[in-house]
């Protein structure tokens, strides 16, 4: 089972949703997708066992045989080649490595080398995997890191993703093959904005989805009345409470700092995982 | 000399416009006699690197110069290998930026004069 943690805004409470989760249930995995600025391991603390760096192919032109036709830069969507009159230049950071340009010069003058583009951690914390991805610094192309870290997806068991925040591209990626997405939000306006730009992704998706609300004491009722009329279950409910935020300052998690929390997490889990929303 | 001149409007009495990549009109002119060609700038809603795709574009117009008010790092370096020279910080119409480009007054730019995406801001 895939259980993916997205937002819509940044700051809700993504990972410490993930995180508890991920702890609260045995034998789980967590894979952090938010590959721009990886934080689960802060929370978790885990054992770090291997250590893998990710590639993108991008064009390498061979100009001794190149006609300066200028197809390559024609067929590129992300304008990352252009064609002067006896010159190409190749703009590596704008290359989704398609292929397009190497696959259609009629010199064969274009070949595809490795560019890395980050690099991926792979380990434990007692009876949790983690994985996760972790971008260069400059590198803009994150989904084809976020889609190496979920190789490691173990469809036998319990897969957790902490994905990044927003509704752009990583986000698709990150969540798309879920079998459930916990959406987590703050009743603000802000949040509210954010959840309703999300919800509509996830309908786009198909994706079967139910929200928490964080910091539920805060703000107004208008993040409730919005799930009521849209019909989406609101699963779970985390205070406002100085001592969570202070753990969370310290990077410990919830279950840790506030053991009772681990029922709550767990009854999360169970509510997710039958199905059962009420 | 030909030069090209980034530009609100297509004449010469129209306002030079500040950004390079997304600009409405190219104006190629002759510096001389005043000869122009006003282009529709094809890359003024793409959706990423459009500075790359005005200098190539421009590159092979086959122009001396591009005056502008500002270019953007990938469009500079596009514009500098096809050996244009850069002129940023250009404000007024189109054909007083032709006169005083005739004076000259004008310096050539040594690197872009903002960051990406600027012309989307």
């Amino acid at each position: 089972m895939i259980i993916s943690i997205a937002s819509g805004k940044g700051g809700t409470g993504k990972t410490t949703v993930a995180v508890n989760l991920a702890l609260s249930i045995p034998n789980a995995q967590i894979l952090d997708c938010d590959v721009e600025e990886p934080n689960s391991h802060i929370f978790i603390k885990p054992e770090i066992k291997t250590k893998k760096p990710v590639f993108i192919p991008v064009p390498e032109v061979d100009k001794s045989k190149c006609n300066f036709c200028g197809r390559c830069s024609q067929v590129c969507v992300y304008s990352a080649i252009a064609v002067l009159k006896k010159d190409v230049l190749v703009f590596k950071e704008l290359c989704h490595g398609c292929g397009a340009c190497s696959y259609l010069c009629p010199q064969g003058a274009i070949k595809e080398v490795n560019k890395e583009i980050g690099f991926i951690e792979v380990g434990e914390k007692i009876n949790l995997q983690f994985v996760h991805g972790r971008l260069n610094i400059g590198e803009a192309m994150a989904p084809p890191l976020i889609r190496a870290v979920k190789k490691y997806i173990n469809s036998t068991g319990i897969n957790i993703i902490d994905a990044p925040p927003g509704t752009s591209c990583p986000v698709i990626e990150s969540i798309k093959g879920s079998d459930f997405c916990i959406l987590v939000t703050e009743p603000t306006p802000f949040g509210l904005n954010d959840l309703v730009l999300a919800v509509e992704v996830l309908r786009k998706l198909g994706i079967v989805f139910g929200v928490v609300i964080n910091r539920c004491d805060l703000g107004d009722e208008k993040t409730d009345k919005y799930c009521q009329k849209e019909n989406i279950p609101v699963l779970m409910r985390i205070p406002f409470r100085e001592d969570i935020a202070a753990a969370y300052s310290r990077g410990v998690s919830i279950i840790e700092a506030l053991p009772e929390y681990r029922k709550v997490f767990q009854e999360l889990f169970e509510k997710v995982k039958d199905g059962k929303f009420s | 000399m030909r030069i090209c001149i980034t530009s609100q409007g297509n004449n010469l009495d129209s306002s030079v416009d500040p950004r390079f990549g997304r600009c409405q009109y190219f104006i190629i002119v002759d510096s001389d006699t005043l000869e122009f060609e006003a282009v529709e700038n094809p890359s003024v809603v793409a959706g990423g690197g459009a500075g790359i795709q005005s200098g190539q574009f421009i590159a092979n117009k086959t122009v001396k110069a591009v005056l502008t008010g500002n270019v953007g790092p990938n469009a500079f370096q596009t514009l500098q290998a096809a050996g244009i020279n850069v002129i940023t910080g250009v404000s007024g119409s189109v054909k007083e930026v032709v006169e005083k480009y005739n004076k000259g007054e004008f310096k050539a730019t040594q690197g872009p004069s903002v960051d990406s995406h600027f012309g989307l801001r």
